[in-house]
């Protein structure tokens, strides 16, 4: 039951991912990375929005030298678009219009993303993004491919092989629970919210120049908004980012920040929350 | 051995599978967990475990199964090496175990062991007080913090087993009630699909077989999308016994109330037991009875109740025992509970108090007619799959028992 798996195309000296110059990682994530990678099994990706799942992929690809191929899920997607489409409407409309030969079908197959991947002449890497957001069935509809790595194209009978085998990485934001049978094959990684030391890290590698101090203010600043009571959704990583781009656009004298935060709906974007936070400035002054 | 570990994951309900340890296996062969214990550790986390949800058991599992012999994590060479990849022999040193280890020249091992314990104590300040622990074995039990692994310069430098200690994820188990999006998650998963409405999504199979069978005309064929079906009722006992869980059952509430996808859902309430009227809001100024329930909602619904079915048996089972005493019910409650039951086929009990306490009378008597399960993330997947599933059964035997917790 092992044995059919195709194994890795990695040696035991492969390439290994530890993170970017613009992509700071914890030492469990780059594990998780290189365990998928080593073993060729997807590495799924979890994380409270804004904590960089999908960038990982951007940083993999680079970190490695591959190319990557970016699938992104929607609630309409279904498995085999990711295969390839057989353009039916467009064969129909030829066949009556007979402006191309349509007797060859292999025009109107279109590869899509993991078809694309399983064919590439270089190992790729393939990015299944908000996984979650699709039907329920989704990911069971993927799990013979992704073990075979090859399919076939039912129109045309084409068989598809993987070269090399893709990296796979699925991000997924919770909405909707995965099957066992797929959760099974995956290496997991849950990117816990960063602590303010390696937010200060992450937030110097995308403003290298940022004064110490008002890093440091920022810093405070969002960990106080983090941590008000009852709100809907904190602010993330990206928005921390956005709220110190806008912070140096405008020089503000940011010494006291506090709760008193300019450019807050950079931060915070939700009405309730707004006022949660208004209420916890007010009582901190006193 | 290692197998150690996957039973106490397992024993801990984690689901761990063959499948899994196979790859564990694989990646340690591959030399994945740089031979220190907090490598293995995450590696090991990141192909057993699949949801954060599970992290927190995880934690104990490696508590348990490693406790004690985190100075065994530091890098060193040739014969403890191999020793590391089987960290939690060293738990248990038999005699004969003992006198085996002197034989791969422990003396040696012991004394470049030591020779690093010292460099790094001069490093540490206080490092002193930390080695040893009354010398059952050379390493094991003491809690040393070993410099010798790299951690890639993350904050503290702790190892595998303090960082199982801290036990970061506790709040991320799914047996505790987290916030109303895990519940909207849970509760996603209870659908009916039917196809309904107005025509308007392309049937390309059907499109191309009425085209073909029209000559090639194009001929397009049009239907409904698929909906969801289902309607729920949501019954909710408040005031009295169940203020401790107001907050849980309003993030129910509001879970549910934000699930667009349900075809219809309605929410009345009650005060400690259901008797002749429900109240559609929570200050019992608004009533309906029973009877114009049942005819109002039919059987098509599927009821869930929440409440902590804990009452004086009398208020349960004597009619005339409702808790207010001026409302003259001459059916007992127990009775009005039997009446939705029979009318519902799907229906489940979401119970805020723990399972142990169900052996308590009137929770018992009323499991009796609802299948029960406890207001946590997990109870509520439990109570969808019941609701999806068929008809009503009795309550799940033995998995909420009242021994199990």
């Amino acid at each position: 039951m092992f044995g059919k798996k195709k194994t890795s195309v990695l040696n035991p000296d492969f390439s290994r991912f530890q993170g970017t110059d613009h992509y700071i990682t914890s030492l469990p994530l780059e594990q998780a990375v290189n365990a998928s990678v080593a073993l060729g099994r997807p590495l799924l990706v979890k994380g409270e929005p804004g904590t960089g799942k999908t960038v990982l992929a951007e940083h993999v690809a680079e970190a490695l030298g591959l190319t990557l191929l970016r699938w992104q899920i929607k609630s309409t997607t279904r498995a085999a678009d990711g295969l390839y489409i057989y353009d039916t409407v467009q064969r129909l409309h030829d066949s009556r219009f007979g402006d191309a030969d349509v007797s060859d079908i292999g025009r109107y197959i279109k590869l899509g993303p993991l078809g694309l991947a399983f064919k590439s002449e270089q190992q790729a890497v393939l990015l299944l993004d908000e996984i979650d957001k699709a039907d329920i069935e989704f990911p069971n509809d993927l799990l013979y491919e992704l073990d075979m790595m090859s399919f076939d194209v039912l129109e045309t009978g084409e068989h598809v092989e993987a070269r090399h085998r893709p990296i796979v990485l699925i991000t997924s934001n919770n909405e909707k629970e995965l099957p066992d049978a797929f959760l099974r094959r995956c290496v997991f990684h849950y990117i816990e919210f960063p602590d303010r030391e390696l937010m200060g890290r992450i937030v110097r590698v995308h403003f290298p120049d940022i004064e110490s101090q008002l890093l440091a203010d920022c810093i405070a600043a969002f960990f106080a908004l983090r941590d008000v009571p009852g709100l809907r959704k904190k602010p993330s990583t990206s928005e921390l980012l956005d709220w110190i781009a806008a912070l140096r656009r405008s020089g503000i004298d940011t010494a006291k920040l506090g709760l008193q935060v300019p450019f807050l709906g950079t931060l915070i974007k939700n009405e309730r929350d707004l006022e949660l936070v208004a209420v916890a400035a007010t009582g901190r002054r006193r | 051995m290692l197998l150690d570990f996957l039973y106490e994951l397992r024993a801990r309900r984690v689901p761990v599978g063959l499948q899994e340890w196979m790859a564990l296996m694989e990646a340690l062969g591959l030399g994945l967990h740089e031979s220190s214990l907090t490598g293995f550790y995450h590696l090991a986390r990141s192909i057993l475990v699949h949801s954060e949800s599970h992290f927190d058991a995880y934690d104990q599992a490696f508590g348990q199964v490693f406790q004690g012999i985190e100075a065994d994590a530091l890098d060193l060479e040739g014969e403890l090496e191999r020793w590391l990849a089987n960290p939690a022999m060293l738990r248990y040193l038999s005699p004969e175990e003992k006198a085996a280890l002197e034989a791969l020249d422990l003396e040696e091992l012991r004394r470049q062991l030591e020779e690093r314990l010292r460099e790094q104590t001069e490093r540490h300040q206080g490092g002193n007080r930390w080695i040893g622990t009354g010398g059952t074995s050379p390493f094991g039990h003491s809690g040393y913090h070993p410099t010798g692994v790299r951690i890639g310069g993350q904050a503290g430098g702790r190892s595998a087993a303090q960082i199982a200690a801290l036990r970061r994820f506790r709040a991320y188990r799914s047996d505790l009630i987290l916030d109303v999006r895990q519940i909207k998650v849970a509760l996603r998963k209870l659908r009916e699909l039917r196809r309904e409405g107005r025509q308007d999504e392309l049937d390309l199979d059907g499109t191309i077989d009425e085209t073909c069978r029209n000559a090639g005309e194009l001929e397009l064929i049009w239907r409904a999308p698929r909906r969801n079906n289902v309607k729920v009722l949501l019954l909710m006992d408040v005031g009295g016994s169940m203020d401790p869980y107001a907050r849980t059952v309003s993030q129910l509430f509001s879970a549910a109330k934000q699930i667009k996808h349900f075809r219809d859902f309605k929410a009345f309430y009650f005060h400690n037991c259901v008797y002749e009227k429900v109240y559609s809001n929570a200050r019992f100024s608004e009533a309906l009875t029973v009877a114009e329930l049942v005819a109002t909602y039919g059987q098509s619904y599927k009821l869930v109740m929440v409440g902590d079915a804990m009452m004086h048996p009398l208020e349960l089972l004597e009619p005339g025992g409702a808790i207010d005493y001026w409302s003259e019910n001459r059916t007992a409650g127990i009775e009005w509970l039997r009446r939705l039951a029979n009318h519902y086929e799907r229906r489940v009990w979401l119970n805020p108090e723990p399972p142990r306490f169900w052996g308590h009378v009137t929770i018992s008597a009323i499991r009796n007619l609802f299948p029960m399960f406890p207001l946590t993330l997990e109870g509520l997947d439990g109570a969808v799959a019941a609701l999806v599933k068929s008809k009503a059964q009795a309550p799940a035997p033995g998995r909420w028992d009242v021994d199990s917790f």
